[in-house]
């Protein structure tokens, strides 16, 4: 008899930003795209009915049941508590996010969740809205905290673009350039994103090893969307750390990258990047090669060339 | 029905009729104070002579505390300081961590099944020296049962290694600031924050819906309130979902519940407009014991727990706590409060929360003008005099934390604010001279509950190793005294009916075994209290 493999953790992206930036609306966006993957949401509160009636299946108190098997929870002030019954649920969900309050900083509730073993961080996705982020960030009151927000990102979605004009949108990408410098930063309408970029699963499903180099439109529901994924097959062994880390370099500009590659010891290794934040995992049972890799780009083409000779080079 | 009670004496806190021998009751109100003959006027009458040698004030009024209090009764009191229990028992404070370890024992041994939990509650081991408590001090007590004991100040708890391994926290690779780790890589059994504390909370037997509304800690906390002198506590503050306010409409309701419950909504889990909307509903629920409708919102953090907004200079570490609300809710909840005159309590410990409700407050005024409406900042521990004239420019009251210099005022001094602010931390003499309204208050049972300690601590203002701290704030005999009757009762808009004896008011009162006002300042807190007197109802400690 074996020892029982634990579970899989459960990827966890925490969505910051102060009132208003459009986390409510990307949230629901996600929700609405989750396409047959469990989404979980955890919401501070269910003041204002944070999910689109028409996904609302069925509502038990602190639970709204959604299409497709995705649930949304209110965690009010007992986050551990949410995170902990929702590690419990059967089935569990594939893919975690927590959408933290207008004031939380969404670093010190990606510390929380990590006390608990089942969650692994994915990503913290601050929002910002194009129009108010720099008189919010210049609020006396609210300075530190709105900085403290954008330093802990990995992605920042500069949403609301449509409603400013050229300047002021290139006026809000200097200002954000200054105090979230490492994050990829994402100009939205209406907190448009694809999904892959946010959660990274629609990479996953690029990610089989018959399509290469093949442009989003052709495969991924997200096709009206903005971004570039280019596929790669990684036959050598890599050192996977040291590619992770350099996919995560800010010089790629990838707003997500992710597959399996063979490591130094011939096995296969799961790798995660989004932004400048990359893990490096054991694969779940019964991945097999080759090894593959996608990368996703944001509103440019992905630097294909740069990434095989990285590839080439292993890691 | 007219019962006359006679005293040694009774101070009214009435300015017009200051003194008397006999207060008149009927249907549970006064008729009026003064002499026997002046009370001739109301016709025949019993005379009560039982409290002939006692001095009887107004019933004390609590403007802040939790029934909470109450219910951490069941849990076993860790505390250095020795404190008294709702059945009346004195309980010794923990003079050292081998007493701590000797009680918990104490309740191991009483339980037979060797799985069930331990909770213990209000230890504090700043008393203790550099020595910190480990896991391994409770893995004494048992190895077999989990063991959570929660600090004094509410903001950690200290486990034993079982209560650790079943929260599959005794793993390496944690990486937490509020889960320090041990030589060993594994944590050290103290937790920090409410986070670190949640994943343990339920497992070593604090219960998670403990603020829903618990019966018998409400009890417990009426009686806490007869021994303390106390016949209006504000419990601030619940969720107050419908359960629980039927439970307390209930339990405040029995002919024998001998305390006047103001109990606010907290602001959670409801968009501003939903809140007014139910601190409305819950005031036309309102009974003579039950007062609902006042609404309580959370701003920042604890001064102590480094969570606290604190204006320039900041902490003396050069940090800033945490905010707990948008600005922008702030003032939308304000503005629509004062329109339909909700009443509305702010928690502040740092003067930057307080300047931010203070700036809330003009824009809200600005936009929804309103006259006597009373909004109050509870704690407001760092406000500075500016800070005070404006709360008086805006109509607002201020109930100030007393207490807390006794218990955290050495560590202000030294680790949080540093000398200038901790002395000026809870400033009730400017607060006075500055004319705001002004209560004091325990926040029960972050401290004892117990309007004398109260007022004890506002007027000498001592640190537990007997420091004086801040020597211009301390505030006279009849002016703690105020604060803890008329003055706790204006911020709950209850001046009307309480706070005073005189005619038209309810019949609560204070039975005292000595004038606190002759004493001498530093004895007021040892004035014994015989009970209370309750909308005309009697109510002795020792039968309670
Ligand atoms: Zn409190």
């Amino acid at each position: 008899m074996t020892a029982p493999e634990p579970p899989a953790q459960i990827p966890l992206t925490v969505i910051g930003g102060y009132l208003g930036a459009g986390k409510t609306t990307l949230v629901n966006r996600l929700l609405r795209r989750a396409d047959g993957l469990r989404l979980a949401v955890l919401v501070n509160e269910f003041g204002d009915l944070p999910i689109d009636g028409d996904l609302i299946e069925s509502r038990d108190g602190n639970v709204i049941n959604i299409a497709g098997g995705c649930v949304c929870c209110s965690y009010g002030s007992d986050l551990m508590a949410a995170l902990m019954d929702l590690d419990k649920r059967d089935p569990r969900p594939d893919h975690l996010l927590v959408e933290a309050s207008g004031v939380a900083l969404p670093a010190a509730i990606a510390q929380s969740a990590s006390l608990i073993a089942g969650y692994a961080l994915d990503a913290i996705v601050v929002l910002a809205d194009a129009e108010t982020v720099r008189a919010k960030g210049a609020d006396p009151y609210l300075a530190d905290t709105i900085a403290g927000q954008l330093a802990s990102a990995d992605i920042v979605v500069l949403n609301k673009v449509d409603l400013v004009p050229d300047s002021g949108r290139a006026a809000a990408r200097d200002w954000l350039s200054a105090r979230a410098p490492h994050a990829r930063v994402l100009e939205t309408v209406e907190a448009e994103l694809p999904l892959a970029a946010v959660l990274g699963s629609g990479a996953e499903r690029l990610a089989t090893p018959e399509s290469h180099h093949d442009h989003a439109h052709d495969h991924h529901p997200d096709h009206h969307l903005d971004h570039q994924a280019a596929v790669f097959t990684v036959d050598a062994p890599v050192d996977a750390e040291a590619l992770a880390a350099a996919l995560a370099g800010a010089e790629l500009d990838l707003v997500r990258a992710k597959g399996f590659v063979p490591g130094r010891d011939g096995r296969l290794r799961a790798l995660h990047v989004v932004g400048r934040r990359w893990r490096v995992a054991d694969p779940p049972p019964g991945t097999r090669g080759p090894g593959r890799l996608v990368c996703i780009r944001f509103a440019a083409a992905v630097d294909t060339a740069a990434i095989e000779r990285l590839i080439a080079a292993g890691g | 029905m007219t019962t006359v009670f006679r005293a040694k004496r009774i101070l009214t806190m009435n300015p017009s009729n200051p003194e008397a021998t006999h207060v008149a009751v009927r249907d549970g109100r006064i008729l009026g104070a003064g002499s026997l003959d002046d009370l001739a006027v109301w016709g025949p009458h019993t005379l009560d002579e039982r409290f002939a040698d006692k001095v009887l004030m107004p019933g004390l009024v609590e403007g802040h505390s939790h029934t909470m209090e109450g219910t951490f009764w069941r849990y076993v009191y860790c505390g250095y300081f020795d404190r008294m229990a709702p059945d009346g028992r004195i309980w010794p404070g923990c003079a050292a961590i081998a007493d701590v370890i000797a009680r918990l024992s104490e309740r191991d041994g009483a339980l037979e099944d060797p799985a069930a939990p331990i909770a213990g509650w209000a230890v504090d081991p700043l008393y203790y020296g550099d020595r910190r408590l480990v896991r391994a001090d409770f893995d004494q007590v048992s190895t077999t049962r989990p063991i959570g004991v929660l600090h004094a100040s509410g903001h950690i708890m200290n486990v034993n290694s079982k209560a650790l391994e079943m929260a599959g926290l005794l793993r390496p690779g944690i990486d937490h600031p509020g889960v320090p780790l041990g030589e060993d890589g594994l944590p050290t059994g103290e937790l920090q924050g409410p986070d670190p504390m949640m994943m343990v909370n339920t497992l070593v037997g604090f219960d998670r819906d403990m603020l829903a509304g618990d019966e018998t800690g409400l009890r417990q906390f009426a009686r806490l309130c007869v021994r303390t002198g106390v016949t209006t506590a504000a419990d601030l503050a619940s969720l107050l979902p419908d359960e629980a306010v039927a439970m307390m409409a209930r339990v405040t309701g029995e002919d024998d519940f001998p305390t006047r419950i103001v109990s606010l909504r907290r602001f959670h889990g409801l968009t501003p407009a939903q809140l007014i909307e139910r601190a409305v509903e819950l005031k036309g629920q309102s009974t003579d014991r039950l007062r609902l409708g006042k609404v309580k919102i959370v701003s920042d953090g604890s001064v102590q727990g480094f969570t606290s907004r604190i204006r320039w200079p900041h902490y003396v570490n050069g940090k800033n706590g945490l905010w707990y609300i948008t600005p922008d809710e702030l003032r939308e909840i304000y503005t629509l409060a004062l329109a339909q005159d909700v009443h509305i309590h702010t928690h502040t410990n740092g003067d930057e929360a307080t300047a931010l409700v203070l700036d809330t407050m003009e824009q809200a005024l600005r936009a929804s003008p309103a006259f006597d409406h009373r909004f109050t900042i509870q704690h407001c521990q760092l406000a500075d005099a500016a800070q005070f004239r404006r709360m008086k420019a805006l109509g607002m009251c201020a109930n100030l934390f007393a207490n807390h210099h006794y218990f955290y005022g050495e560590q202000h001094l030294t680790k949080t604010v540093g000398p200038e602010r901790a002395r000026r931390m809870n400033a009730c003499a400017t607060a006075l001279r500055e004319g705001v309204p002004m209560a004091i208050h325990s926040d029960a049972p972050v401290t004892p509950l117990g309007p004398l300690f109260t007022a004890w601590c506002a007027v000498n203002r001592l640190t537990a190793k007997g420091k004086v701290l801040g020597a211009h704030e301390r505030i006279s005999v009849d002016e703690a005294l105020r604060a803890i009757t008329i003055g706790a009762a204006y911020t709950l808009k209850l001046d009307g009916e309480v706070g005073s004896i005189e005619a038209g008011k309810r019949a609560d009162f204070a039975v005292l075994d000595d004038d606190p006002r002759e004493v001498g300042r530093e004895n007021l807190k040892d004035v014994g209290v015989w009970g209370v007197v309750q909308g005309g109802r009697v109510f002795a400690a020792a039968d309670i």
